[in-house]
């Protein structure tokens, strides 16, 4: 099939509004590795004849990042131009793939004037699973697989979303097996709060090498994720552990996609 | 009882008295060198954390052996506190268990006794176990750079005299069960099942013996829980009262969010031409002074009154340091050390204030003086620490707020950060990528077929 990706502006042009707006996120946009999960997604959408679009070139940075190293300026420029373009749009419902940006959005940008429906793409899948809108294939190609799930601390913690992602890989019949710490009790993957952005404090450990071990240490094939930063981390533990051609770090939507 | 026991009792009261409004004036002038932030909103969720997380101590459970035992102290604190009412009555009238006197010493009363020394023994029992966990067994969070002499002892100090206070109840309840037999004074009362187990140890004693040893431990015990009283406001034994107010006043945003700042916003409006009537008033941001002294947090007097408020709530418990993913790597980080030096900074610009000192002027600061670089910078923002605080304290707010004074202030962010944040005034994105490319990822799909 032939895959539309509709930018805001193409629909505006056309007199029409998108029923959801993809915020694709810099990660989303830039890295090769989280590219996949991006056009995974768009795929889903595409597949259920979702009324989407992407705002393309006008999308910029939300400014988490520079937020949470202290920049306060830069984020609120960031926030409010972001927000300017947003309501120019009148958009009402947006979906992201990115907890960071997901968190900004939903909880950060209403102070500043932007109030929105926002959705994790975990709770947007969960929410079409649930609908029976997504039918997998049967015995798809995880059926049966073990598969543990890293809950990133800005979709658990920050705002509580546990359950979605592990009802998303319910949904592929897999055997989802649980790391010791989840949930509230949830390990960082060492990149949040602007860490991705720099090398870690000198330490004994790296954070991601100790969490890739305790994922490792579940037997699973496949590690799930739902972050983009989460994926990045996850992927150099599990390669410094030299385990990156028997187990395989992916997103949820990139499972769902596949399984479709 | 003659008068000169009574006339002591009552000075003593009174000293104590004295002594902890005195101490309680020091506390809350330190809470208030903070900036003032409005916390009476969302009153329903506020009495609802009340109740939950104080009261019902809801979040100690994650970790059951700990919380059953820390459950019996606190019960144990609470309901031996109507004992103290009697001691206290006793020793103002000079009178001999008063309630007994009133209810009678049988049924009701000998329930309630019964009652306090089982709890009188479950704390004992808990307090041996906690200083087992701490000195033999040295559980790792009670351990840790900042676990330094001082808070080591205290916590061994505030244990100690929990157990000698019950063993003091026992051995009074246990002479007097005797003594009932043998003068009038003594109201017939019991009898006590644990306590009577020591009675063996001292039937064989003269009477005089017996009321003197009666006497050190009814004195002994009321003294010393007014000192534990007094003791317990230059300790971290704080949380016993201050758990209540800690968790009311608590964070009842989505743990995510960050407080915004209402002054750069004005700011950056008006740098965009933004008309400023738009967003409501943030209720929970700090009140920053009209002339405002300087952009995020850079000692005590920068903090809102809640996060001094969290500092002397802590009892250096150390969830936060145990589940913090930094600290557990080796990084400098630990969220009970930097909840602790807003305390001990706060309390050196009191006690510089109390003798006419310059106070926060004093050439020194919670950050660099107290809190370093290292630390602030290895904090990934991963609210485990938040999470894992059984009182509701919020060691990030504190390290988001100094980080933001590195920023703003002092430009003194790593290096790494001055270019991450270059590349989003210049590209948009966190990243060196021309925002020309921001939506090539799209092209592979729009002009394939499956």
């Amino acid at each position: 099939m032939e895959y539309k990706v509709p930018t805001v502006a193409e629909l505006a042009a056309a007199g029409q509004t998108p029923d959801v707006l993809f915020w694709v996120g810099c990660a989303g946009s830039f890295d090769d590795r989280y590219k996949n999960v991006t056009r995974a997604f768009v795929k889903i959408l595409n597949k259920l004849g979702i009324n989407f679009a992407v705002l393309g070139q006008e999308e910029s940075c939300t400014g988490d990042p520079a937020r949470r190293a202290g920049n306060e300026f830069l984020f609120q420029m960031q926030a409010m131009s972001n927000i300017q373009v947003l309501n120019g749009y009148e958009i009402k419902k947006i979906v992201t793939a990115c907890p960071h940006c997901f968190n900004t959005i939903k909880n950060e940008y209403p102070a500043l004037g932007g109030t929105y429906e926002v959705m994790h793409h975990s709770q947007f899948l969960q929410q079409l699973i649930n609908e029976g809108r997504v039918t997998l294939k049967g015995g798809g190609e995880f059926k049966g697989k073990r598969i543990t799930y890293h809950d990133s601390c800005y979709l658990g913690r920050a705002n509580g979303i546990y359950e979605a992602p592990r009802e998303v890989l319910e949904a592929l019949d897999a055997e989802l097996v649980e790391m010791k710490r989840v949930k509230a009790k949830g390990f960082c993957c060492g990149a949040g709060g602007a860490q991705m952005w720099k090398e870690p404090e000198p330490g004994k450990k790296d954070v991601n090498i100790d969490r890739a071990e305790e994922a490792l240490a579940t037997g699973a094939q496949t590690i799930a994720v739902a972050c983009p930063f989460c994926m990045v981390m996850l992927s150099d533990g599990v390669k410094a552990k030299n385990k990156e051609n028997e187990v395989d770090v992916v997103d949820l939507a990139e499972l769902i996609d596949r399984s479709l | 009882m003659e008068f000169l026991p009574r006339l002591v009792f009552i000075i003593i009261i009174g000293l104590t008295i004295w002594i902890i409004a005195k101490r309680i004036r020091f506390i809350s002038r330190n809470i208030q060198l903070g900036l003032p932030q409005d916390r009476t909103d969302h009153k329903d969720q506020r009495w609802r954390n009340l109740l939950l997380v104080a009261f019902g101590q809801q979040k100690m459970f994650k970790r059951p052996i700990p919380a059953i035992l820390h459950l019996f102290i606190y019960i144990g604190f609470i309901i031996i506190n109507i004992e103290v009412l009697e001691f206290i009555i006793d020793g103002l009238f000079g009178s001999h268990r008063f309630f007994a006197s009133i209810i009678g010493g049988d049924g009701l009363y000998t329930a309630a006794l019964n009652f306090f020394e089982l709890l009188a023994i479950l704390v004992l029992i808990s307090c041996v176990v906690f200083l087992i966990r701490r000195n033999v067994l040295k559980v790792n969070r009670f351990e840790g750079e900042e676990m330094t002499r001082w808070p080591k002892l205290d916590a061994n100090i505030i244990l100690m005299v929990e157990i000698v206070l019950m063993i003091a109840i026992i051995v009074m309840n246990a002479t007097d069960s005797i003594l009932q037999a043998r003068s009038p004074y003594y109201t017939a009362a019991g009898p006590f099942y644990f306590s009577g187990l020591l009675v063996p140890l001292f039937e064989n004693m003269s009477t005089n013996t017996l009321i003197i040893i009666e006497r050190f431990a009814w004195w002994f015990h009321i003294i010393g829980i007014l000192a534990f009283a007094v003791y317990v406001t230059y300790s971290k034994h704080l949380h016993i009262f201050l758990a209540f107010p800690n968790t009311y006043y608590g964070d009842v945003k989505p743990k995510g969010e960050m407080r915004n700042m209402p002054v750069v916003t004005t700011e950056v409006k008006n740098m965009l031409g933004i008309p400023l009537d738009t967003p409501a008033p943030d209720h929970d941001a700090p009140e920053a002074p009209a002339d405002i002294a300087r952009f995020g947090a850079k000692d005590v007097t920068d903090l809102s009154w809640k996060n001094i408020l969290d500092a002397y709530t802590c009892t250096q418990c150390g969830r936060c340091t145990d589940s913090c993913p930094a600290n557990q790597t080796g990084k400098k980080l630990s969220p009970r050390k930097i909840v602790m030096d807003v305390r001990y900074r706060a309390e050196e610009i009191g006690r510089s204030l109390d003798v006419g000192g310059p106070g926060a002027e004093d050439g020194k600061a919670l950050f660099r003086d107290y809190i370093t670089e290292e630390e602030i910078n290895a904090c990934t923002t991963c609210q485990a620490c938040v999470e894992a605080c059984p009182v509701l304290i919020n060691p990030l707010d504190v390290i988001l707020q100094i980080r933001r004074y590195m920023s703003m202030e002092e430009s003194s962010s790593p290096q790494e950060w001055q270019i991450m944040f270059q590349n989003i005034e210049t590209s948009f994105a966190p990243w060196k990528f021309p925002p020309s490319d921001r939506f090539t990822w799209a092209d592979s799909l729009k002009n394939k077929s499956e």
